[in-house]
């Protein structure tokens, strides 16, 4: 690359040298007669181009310039005198064409451009398109700044799983990945010998550290955020003291369950839970069942008790005789006048005399 | 005389451009900010370039162009980056005899490359040389402890005592130490993690019994509560009276059971009155 470079001072000799390896390969001048004919066979070959006349101007050009200097130098070298300087022209042109293209860059919105200057770092560039001196001695790099990386660690679906301990050494089924970008272009590509690695093993480091922090029941259940934070938090400590120029922008924790191999047990665990529950639920229904009669009853009683109050004897024998009425309206009877005869009881035939008994209650109560 | 001029005309540039090329590359080289260069003279290390600093900026570091003597002085390259050492995972047996399988990294960068250079030769054999000494620092260390240490805040002491023991090599190969991490600390396939699988069984299915349990418990004592609160109830209002009550609840206890309250009672009923019942007290005429 530098010897490019090195080569701009001698373009000239350049150009000469160009032309000796040309002659090197041995059909040399056949490739070369050709270039010296053009302006015989320019309409045939090229026809209504400007390209080639331009060209073919300026190496009549050359050829005359060099025709000057290699008369007065070497008047012997009359037919390579022509080819000299088409080499030459090439080579320039080459040159200013290499200048041009190098020397301009495209930063994209969302890169940086990280110039080094023989090989030291010189400036970052902004995007939009920027100046630059020409390709070998400086150089750039561009790098993505806003593109967010993502790594994932464990899930995946190969079915391997993730086990990862906690910290009361139960094992869990972990996936999570990790968002970041970078934050300093410079630091990205001089300070890490293989920076996603390196992110990637940090990233498992803080994350098992974390977790030996946690119980398996907050690692799967409610502390996921705070592990999150917790890790993203480490994880920025551990690569800034790297001097990564890396930015953990979070950690999102896709799953975090029990193993495969004990996921029964916790389903039965959840379950009891809700086993528990209709427990619960059942309960409360007959507590609510239960207040809500003797709310009731004692209501009913409250509101009977206070008309009794007002006249107790005359309700209590209106409410004894109509109880009793109801109930023996329905039932069989048998009166028995005198205490002697209840010796024997037809009690199978009780049935029948319903209708004297009934007559009897009856002419009772008319009397 | 003419073609022989010709000839040796162009071939003598194109010597003379190679030659100066060569001169070139041979003189000079480019040191990028990745590269720390060692300039060895005749086998013996004379000068630095792009030495590492802690916290030097970009820009203002040794890296550039450098220049030695042909064919005296080579340069030997030396990455001047955080390079990892990866370990294998490592069996490690804790105090109490639990079998853990370690993972582990450490990320040095080489700080003197004169004695990287003299020691190792290479910075990928400064590697090779400290990633066995991890592992062994790694088991030593580990292997004081007891599994429920590794799994604790304690981890981080573990670390700086490992790293320490790794400094000490390292600082032979002219390397430094920058970080040495525990990946991952797993249970090994098998036996150990089939017992620690059995135990959250176990330990779940506890849970889910206690659940079931305190469940029940709850219950039970929402339902006496309720029982309470009912009798409590009852109580209050009953207790006006009691006579009442109880003359009160006797209609009421007659009815249903005879039948009468709506609902048919199971199984008829009959009725032996005697004469001298309260009922029939106005039946027989007043007796007195």
């Amino acid at each position: 690359m530098l010897n490019d470079g090195g080569g701009g001072p001698w373009g000239g000799q350049g150009g000469s040298g160009g032309s000796g390896g040309g002659d090197g390969e041995g059909g040399g001048l056949g490739p070369r007669n050709p270039w010296s004919e053009p302006p015989r066979k320019r309409p045939n070959r090229k026809p209504g181009a400007p390209g080639p006349s331009a060209l073919d101007e300026l190496l009549r050009k050359g050829r005359e310039r060099f025709g000057n200097g290699g008369g007065s130098g070497s008047g012997s070298g009359m037919p390579t005198l022509g080819g000299r300087p088409i080499w030459l022209w090439a080579i320039a042109a080459f040159v200013v064409l290499w200048v041009l293209l190098t020397s301009f860059v495209t930063i994209g919105p969302q890169q940086r451009g990280v110039v080094t200057l023989l090989g030291g770092y010189s400036r970052t560039l902004t995007p939009g398109l920027q100046f630059k001196l020409p390709a070998p001695i400086e150089t750039v790099e561009k790098v993505d700044v806003d593109n967010i990386h993502l790594i994932d660690v464990g899930g995946g679906g190969q079915g391997g799983q993730n086990l990862v301990l906690t910290g009361d050494q139960n094992i869990v089924d972990l996936a999570y990945s990790v968002r970041w970008n970078i934050r300093d272009p410079e630091l990205y590509l001089f300070e890490l010998a293989d920076p996603e690695d390196t992110i990637r093993e940090v990233a498992e480091s803080a994350m098992r550290e974390a977790l030996s922090r946690v119980t398996l029941n907050d690692a799967i259940g409610p502390q996921r955020s705070q592990i999150e934070g917790r890790v993203a938090q480490r994880m920025q400590e551990l690569l800034d003291s790297y001097r990564a120029g890396v930015a953990i922008q979070g950690i999102a924790i896709k799953q975090a369950d029990p193993p495969a191999a004990v996921n029964e047990a916790f389903k039965q665990v959840s379950a009891a839970q809700q086993e528990a529950q209709s427990y619960l639920n059942e309960a409360r229904a007959y507590a609510l069942q239960l207040t809500a009669r003797a709310q009731g009853e004692a209501g009913a009683f409250d509101r009977v008790y206070a008309e009794y109050k007002l006249a107790p004897d005359v309700t209590r024998r209106r409410m004894y005789y109509e109880t009793m009425e109801r109930v023996l309206a329905k039932t069989d009877k048998t009166v028995v006048e005198v205490p002697g005869v209840n010796s024997y009881l037809p009690l199978g035939a009780l049935n029948r005399p319903a209708a004297p008994a009934a007559q009897q209650s009856a002419e009772g109560t008319a009397r | 005389m003419n073609p022989a001029a010709i000839w040796r005309n162009p071939i003598t540039w194109a010597l003379i451009a190679i030659a100066l090329v060569i001169a070139w590359t041979s003189v000079f080289a480019v040191v990028p900010e990745t590269k720390q260069a060692l300039i060895v003279r005749v086998g013996k290390p004379d000068r630095i370039v792009n030495r590492y600093r802690d916290n030097e900026d970009f820009g203002r570091t040794g890296a550039g162009l450098v220049w030695r003597i042909p064919f005296f002085e080579q340069i030997v390259w030396v990455d001047k980056r955080v390079l990892d050492i990866d370990m294998e995972r490592q069996a490690v047996l804790s105090t109490d005899q639990l079998r853990l399988e370690v993972d582990a990294f450490a990320r040095y960068r080489i700080v003197n490359p004169v004695r990287m250079y003299v020691a190792a030769g290479s910075e990928r054999r400064v590697g090779e040389a400290l990633r066995p000494i991890l592992g062994s620092s790694l088991r030593n260390e580990l292997g004081k402890r007891s599994f429920a240490a590794l799994l604790s805040p304690e981890r981080g002491q573990v670390m700086d005592n490992i790293q320490r023991a790794l400094q000490r090599v390292a600082t032979q190969y002219g390397a430094e130490i920058v970080d040495v991490r525990i990946k991952r600390a797993d249970l090994p396939d098998g036996t150990p993690l089939e017992s620690a699988f059995q135990r959250m069984r176990t330990a779940r299915e506890q849970e889910a019994r206690s659940i079931r349990a305190e469940g029940a418990r709850q219950a039970q004592i929402i339902r006496a509560d309720a029982d309470a609160d009912a009798a409590r109830v009852y109580a209050n209002s009953f207790g006006k009276d009691p006579d009442f009550y109880s003359f009160y609840r006797a209609m009421q206890s007659y009815r249903i059971t005879f039948g009468t309250d709506g609902n048919e009672a199971s199984g008829g009923s009959n009725i032996i009155l005697s004469p001298d019942n309260e009922y029939l007290r106005e039946f027989r005429g007043r007796r007195n």
